[in-house]
């Protein structure tokens, strides 16, 4: 689903490798939590996933789709085929609950009535129901996150990238936010999900790679938090 | 764009009555050649083919001494001594031959002509056109270019200016709501989904701007006519000014609405392009969020 072949990404101006030679593969439906001290190159990972930065060098496949030969305008297709979860939520201040999450429905062309119809079901899986008219700053901050991942599921991507979504959050909130990204999980996507929370990584027993100075040292079908 | 569009169709206006009044005097232009009265008809007739013959000349018409009298007669028919003179002595007024020229700005090859020794000898002493009249014509050429040229540059720099700040205007509003067409592209929006409202947007403008130009040049011609005859310069002929604007007013709104829409439109796709080619380059992006 998701491979990653001696990946190195330099910042020109930084003059340090973000990443180097990462290696990476994540089988479909598979949940993997990246973790990291700050700045190890946690962010950068998910960047050159959504292809907003381009790799110095190394091999970069998303389902099925090879960033070597993706033209600029076949970006925005990519982009509507990954869900991004933000760590600073990324919604849109002025709109509702219910509009930025057919927001993300409207740009991918789908008509009224699939949006009527989707976006309600979706709100529900993330306990959003009866906040469809709230505006963000209305909202708790689990509450923003789980707008957010809505959004991000909403045209039911196959790969669910997740940045921080509990970073901002209090133990019980995070907890509902990775309640729900384990749902949609289950429904058959795969969830790359970056934290810095040692306790959910230790709960979820999930698949843990660690990365530090841009490298991957550690990488557990079954890990804890360790740095 | 109000005030380019306005400027734009103050200049049009101005250059089409430019145009007319200098179309005017250039009607009035023409080249006289007083031929001696012992001209042979042979000769006569070998000059008026010669001339005929040239590219720029529209016309030339040959006017008898008796012609030239009848004239004078009626051009003076309130000055009863001027009459009684001319009619005591003999027909002192030579035979012309008047030659009007299609451009006034490139009588050279009818000068040449003119200026033949051959045909030279067939003109009455007191001859023809150089002169005053010479001078005349040049002055009116030069302000006719003159003015061409000002205008044309006038119209063009303040569309480039009203340009550069419809440009900047959007390159503002893209700049306000950055993070918003950040989120946007993340999600996967097509250029066009992105671009499209700016460049409506400011289509929209140049309308509103076209139609509040043309009401501005209304209201001034309609309310201010009289003021504008009393200042100018006695060159230009308001009149006409007002009348072609009246005559031509559906056009002018066409015209502008056009201009008004494709300006927008244009500076609108340049700020978005330049834009969307920033997002697209993090090094370029970098500097961007800097700023």
């Amino acid at each position: 689903m998701i491979l990653l072949d001696r990946v190195t990404k330099t910042y020109t101006r930084k003059k340090t490798d973000a990443l180097y030679r990462i290696n990476l593969h994540v089988e479909p439906k598979e949940f993997v939590i990246v973790v990291g001290p700050s700045g190890a190159g946690k962010s950068t990972l998910l960047k050159l996933l959504t292809r907003e930065e381009k790799p110095t060098t190394g091999k970069i496949i998303v389902g099925g789709i090879d960033y070597e030969h993706l033209k600029e305008k076949e970006i925005p297709t990519l982009r509507r085929k990954i869900g991004v979860v933000f760590q600073d939520f990324k919604l849109l201040p002025n709109k509702t609950v219910f509009e930025n999450v057919a927001f993300a429905l409207e740009i991918a062309g789908y008509s009224n009535r699939e949006i009527r119809h989707t976006v309600p079901k979706v709100l529900n899986i993330v306990g959003l129901k009866g906040k469809e008219n709230n505006y963000p700053r209305e909202l708790s901050g689990g509450e923003t996150q789980r707008v957010a991942i809505a959004r991000a599921v909403v045209r039911q991507p196959k790969i669910l990238i997740a940045d921080e979504p509990t970073g901002n959050l209090d133990p019980k909130h995070a907890w509902d936010v990775i309640k729900v990204l384990e749902k949609i999980n289950k429904y058959g996507t795969t969830v790359l999900l970056t934290t810095h929370n040692q306790e959910i990584v230790n709960k979820l027993k999930r698949r843990v790679v660690t990365i530090k100075d841009g490298k991957i040292v550690s990488d557990k079908a079954s890990g804890g938090y360790e740095i | 764009m109000v005030v380019t569009l306005t400027i734009v169709l103050f200049s049009i206006i101005a250059n089409a009555t430019f145009n007319n009044t200098i179309n005017e005097i250039n009607s009035k232009i023409d080249i006289s050649v007083y031929l001696k009265d012992t001209v042979t008809e042979q000769q006569r007739d070998d000059l008026i083919n010669q001339l005929k013959g040239l590219p720029n000349v529209a016309s030339v018409e040959y006017v008898t001494k008796e012609q030239a009298l009848e004239k004078y007669r009626e051009q003076n028919k309130d000055n009863l001594n001027l009459l009684l003179a001319i009619s005591q002595t003999d027909n002192p007024l030579p035979a012309t031959v008047q030659i009007k020229p299609r451009d006034p700005i490139r009588i050279n090859d009818i000068k040449t002509v003119l200026e033949d020794p051959k045909n030279l000898a067939l003109q009455s002493d007191e001859t023809s056109y150089s002169g005053d009249r010479k001078e005349a014509i040049d002055k009116i050429t030069h302000a006719t270019a003159f003015f061409r040229k000002a205008v044309f540059v006038g119209v063009v720099i303040f569309a480039i200016i009203s340009m550069l700040i419809i440009f900047n205007t959007i390159r503002m509003a893209i700049f306000n709501r950055r993070s918003e067409l950040r989120i946007m592209r993340l999600l996967g929006a097509k250029p066009w989904y992105i671009r499209g409202p700016f460049i409506i947007e400011t289509m929209i403008y140049g309308i509103v701007a076209a139609v509040a130009s043309i009401a501005i040049c209304n209201f001034l011609f309609a309310v201010q006519s009289q003021a504008f005859d009393a200042s100018s310069l006695g060159l230009l002929d308001i009149t006409y000014a007002n009348d072609y604007f009246a005559e031509h007013f559906w056009m002018f709104l066409l015209m502008q609405l056009v201009a008004g829409m494709t300006i927008g439109a244009v500076s609108a796709l340049i700020a978005t392009k330049k834009y969307l080619k920033m997002q697209n380059s993090s090094k370029i992006r970098f500097r961007l969020f800097r700023r």
